[in-house]
């Protein structure tokens, strides 16, 4: 009766789902795994794993997660484990970072980020802060997950990307997967890390299928954080991204690949700590760089990396200033065709290759 | 029973002298002294509760020593602490605790050290009651190497085991404190958490979250509201639509204590305690109280308030006097005694600041250090791209 409700659900969501639970335990070689899965599977494997892991927030346990990425860990855990909150973020996100205070690994879901903003004050000065405040006595192992950034027409007040402002803060890691190996491995790392990860997800990425390579199925797959991947190698430009806008700059590349022009695509995976390095590198080599983001342009995470380039060996390298794509610099409109031409598009993405490049 | 009191008397004596000569307290002997004496207290103002803390309090004489000790070791530190700031060696934030230290050490004595607490900023005395020193507690309040957080927190982030804090902003401390009760309810080990808050802090929504979610999951908790009748410079009327702190948990039960009477607070965290103890759930506790000092230490304390009302306070209702006065008249301890303890008392905060002032402050060395625990070695950006620190967890 599951696996037949499960089919009528749309698409490769549901044929990747019967799959896992056809195949328990034992994986196939490659699979197509969703974002939504790969997270689902990482916070069913580390509760397993540890017991002093669980997960709170709103509509978690018996609605399944308000966008599904919980579904079937309350059945599987149990109320102590996977626990419904009221509506009051601050007063549960606070809770949160004292039960990891008091020595448990608390998974603080946020609806979306957006409404992190009312618990903001525990994130940072809560959580990021009393390790370096304690001097060392008192550490705070917590994951702080949910929704970041845009979505599909849910207008202005649900639509912000927070990932500039809590990469600004030093005490926090801040993480932001774009496909589903990204999500499973950097979850599985930011649960086990002792110390307080933002982690960002997205929620246009829920239900986009990836192909999952055997080894990162394994329990113990871990992604460090403060690593970045190139997703593609390239020697004319440098694109750097996170999280969904990855994509279209991978979608970009193929078009601008059949003209000659090979980009390198940096999938960040990690804002803070930021793999300066990995950018560096390949800026030394293609000697152009433009970075790709959902969010706002002013003070954003493009800024910080056009920031470090200029600081760093890599500005000598550089045959045209390096520019930043961003999100356009107001609050997110509703009708389609707005919201279309408010984030960064694939056309967006060609043009400013070509006029970096000069072509 | 003699017996067993000489050997008490002379282990108490022994710690008590410093050098280990023995100190000659008086000429009487402890069979003088009466052992134990029963206390009537305040009765406590009920909230949703059919029954509230016995209205007599036993006092024995090595409690009632140990109470006045402390109390006293608590307003040394806070004088002494004054003295420093108005020196410049202590700066920023200082906010003093004397004329509370009955709730403090109240508490301490309704709890056990295996138990949990949190606090605002008025933390000194809490940091001591918890288990740190005079000499950690004055060392970080003048940012030295050896203060109780290295130097880095300061008056408002100090911390020990099973005491998160010391917490700067207002009213976050409640929900942590009940975070922390959910994992002793998780962990299983029937240990609670007592959670405090002033009454400025009180109108906070997030400590009304807080009450909702611990009632809801029937968490450990015992929520202390400790009156001392102004948030800042704000009294209680001009702040809160009710003041009446004890009952504003609503469908937590509550009461209200002399929070002068170190008695009257230690049978009521007793019973609050039990109560949470036996799964009941979180409780309030509202502890009326008075701080000597201003709000903090820029603060003279009568702009809102006049000094004839902090003088009466001082005069009438000071909770180490009012504890003193309760032994001396029932032949517990001698006047003699007691002096002995304040000397010794004094010596203790003497040292302790001697050490605050002379300990060298942090080295350059230690800035970057502890941003992550378990963590491998990391570099951290100085104020231009050419300074880096190392940073070690």
């Amino acid at each position: 009766m599951a696996s037949l409700r499960l089919l009528l659900r749309s698409g490769k969501n549901a044929v990747s789902a019967v799959l896992r639970r056809e195949f328990h335990g034992t994986p196939p070689a490659a699979v197509q795994v969703t974002v939504r899965d790969a997270l689902n599977q990482a916070l069913d494997e580390e509760m397993e794993r540890d017991e002093r892991v669980f997960l709170l927030g709103e509509e978690v346990a018996q609605y399944d997660g308000a966008y599904k990425v919980s579904r079937g860990l309350w059945k599987k855990y149990g109320d102590k484990r996977i626990m419904d909150t009221p509506i009051t973020e601050m007063g549960f996100a606070g809770i949160a970072v004292g039960a990891a205070m008091a020595g448990l690994r608390p998974i603080c879901e946020f609806m979306t980020f957006n409404f992190s903003m009312q618990a903001i004050d525990q994130v940072i000065n809560s959580a990021a802060k009393t390790y370096y405040m304690s001097a060392g006595l008192q550490p705070v192992p917590i994951v702080f997950r949910g929704p970041n950034g845009s979505s599909a027409g849910v207008a202005a007040q649900h639509s912000q990307c927070f990932a500039a402002w809590y990469g600004h803060c030093p005490g926090l890691k801040v993480v932001s997967p774009w496909n589903a190996e990204d999500a499973r491995g950097l979850l599985k790392s930011a649960i086990r890390d002792d110390n307080p990860v933002v982690f960002l997800e997205n929620e246009l990425m829920y239900g986009v299928p990836f192909e999952m390579s055997e080894e990162s199925q394994s329990k113990d797959f871990l992604i460090p954080i403060g690593k970045a991947k190139i997703e593609r190698q390239g020697s004319h430009v440098t694109l750097v991204s996170h999280s969904r806008m990855v994509g279209l700059c991978l979608d970009a590349a193929v078009v601008l690949a059949k003209e000659g022009i090979e980009c390198e695509v940096i999938n960040m995976r990690s804002i803070r700590p930021m793999d300066t390095e990995a950018i560096e590198t390949s800026v030394m080599k293609t000697n152009h760089l433009i970075t790709i983001e959902g969010g706002w342009p002013h003070f954003g995470v493009g800024s910080e990396i056009l920031a470090e380039i200029m600081e760093g060996p890599a500005f000598n390298f550089l045959d045209a200033p390096a520019v930043r794509v961003t999100g356009v610099d107001i609050p997110m409109p509703y009708a389609k065709i707005l919201e279309d031409n408010s984030i960064p598009q694939i056309k967006d993405i060609i043009y400013t290759v070509k006029k970096t490049l000069n072509v | 029973m003699q017996k067993m009191l000489t050997i008490i008397s002379n282990v108490l004596r022994g710690s008590a002298s410093r050098n280990g000569t023995r100190v000659v307290v008086s000429a009487r002997t402890y069979a003088d002294f009466t052992p134990q004496a029963s206390f009537d207290i305040k009765k406590c103002d009920l909230y949703k509760l059919e029954e509230g803390p016995p209205l007599q309090a036993v006092l024995t004489r090595e409690e009632g020593l140990q109470y006045y000790r402390t109390m006293q070791t608590i307003r040394r530190m806070e004088l002494k602490a004054d003295q420093l700031y108005k020196q410049k060696i202590i700066r920023g934030f200082c906010h003093l605790y004397d004329g509370q230290e009955a709730c403090a050490v109240g508490i301490e004595a309704g709890i056990n050290l295996s138990d949990h607490l949190i606090t605002a900023y008025r933390a000194h005395g809490y940091t001591y009651t918890r288990g740190g020193t005079v000499r950690e507690i004055m060392a970080e309040l003048t940012g030295r190497r050896g203060g109780i957080a290295k130097g880095k927190g300061g008056s408002m982030h100090m911390y020990t085991k099973h005491f998160y804090g010391g917490n700067g902003i207002v009213g976050a401390q409640v929900p942590l404190g009940a975070g922390v009760a959910l994992a002793c309810k998780y962990l299983g080990k029937n240990e609670l958490c007592v959670c405090l808050y002033g009454d400025g802090a009180a109108n906070q929504g997030q400590i009304f979250e807080t009450y909702n979610m611990a009632s809801l999951w029937k968490l450990p908790c015992i929520f202390v509201c400790e009156n001392n009748q102004y948030g800042m410079g704000t009294s209680v009327e001009r702040a809160a639509a009710s003041t009446d702190y004890y009952k504003r948990g609503d469908f937590i039960p509550g009461l209200r204590v002399d929070g002068m009477d170190v008695l009257c607070v230690r049978e009521a965290t007793k019973f609050a305690a039990e109560h949470c103890r036996s799964g009941k759930g979180p409780i309030l506790m509202e502890l009326q109280t008075y701080r000597f000092h201003g709000h903090s230490m820029t603060d003279p304390g009568v702009s809102y308030r006049t000094r004839e009302e902090v003088h009466d306070m001082r005069s009438k209702s000071d909770p180490i006097t009012l504890l003193k006065d309760r032994m001396v008249s029932n032949n517990m301890v001698s006047v003699e005694e007691l002096k002995e303890i304040d000397v010794e008392v004094k010596k203790e905060v003497e040292d302790a600041a001697e050490f605050a002032t002379t300990d060298p402050e942090p080295p350059l060395e230690e800035l970057c250090n502890n941003i992550f625990y378990n963590e491998p070695p990391m570099e951290v950006r100085g104020t231009s791209p050419w300074i880096k620190f190392k940073s070690v967890s």
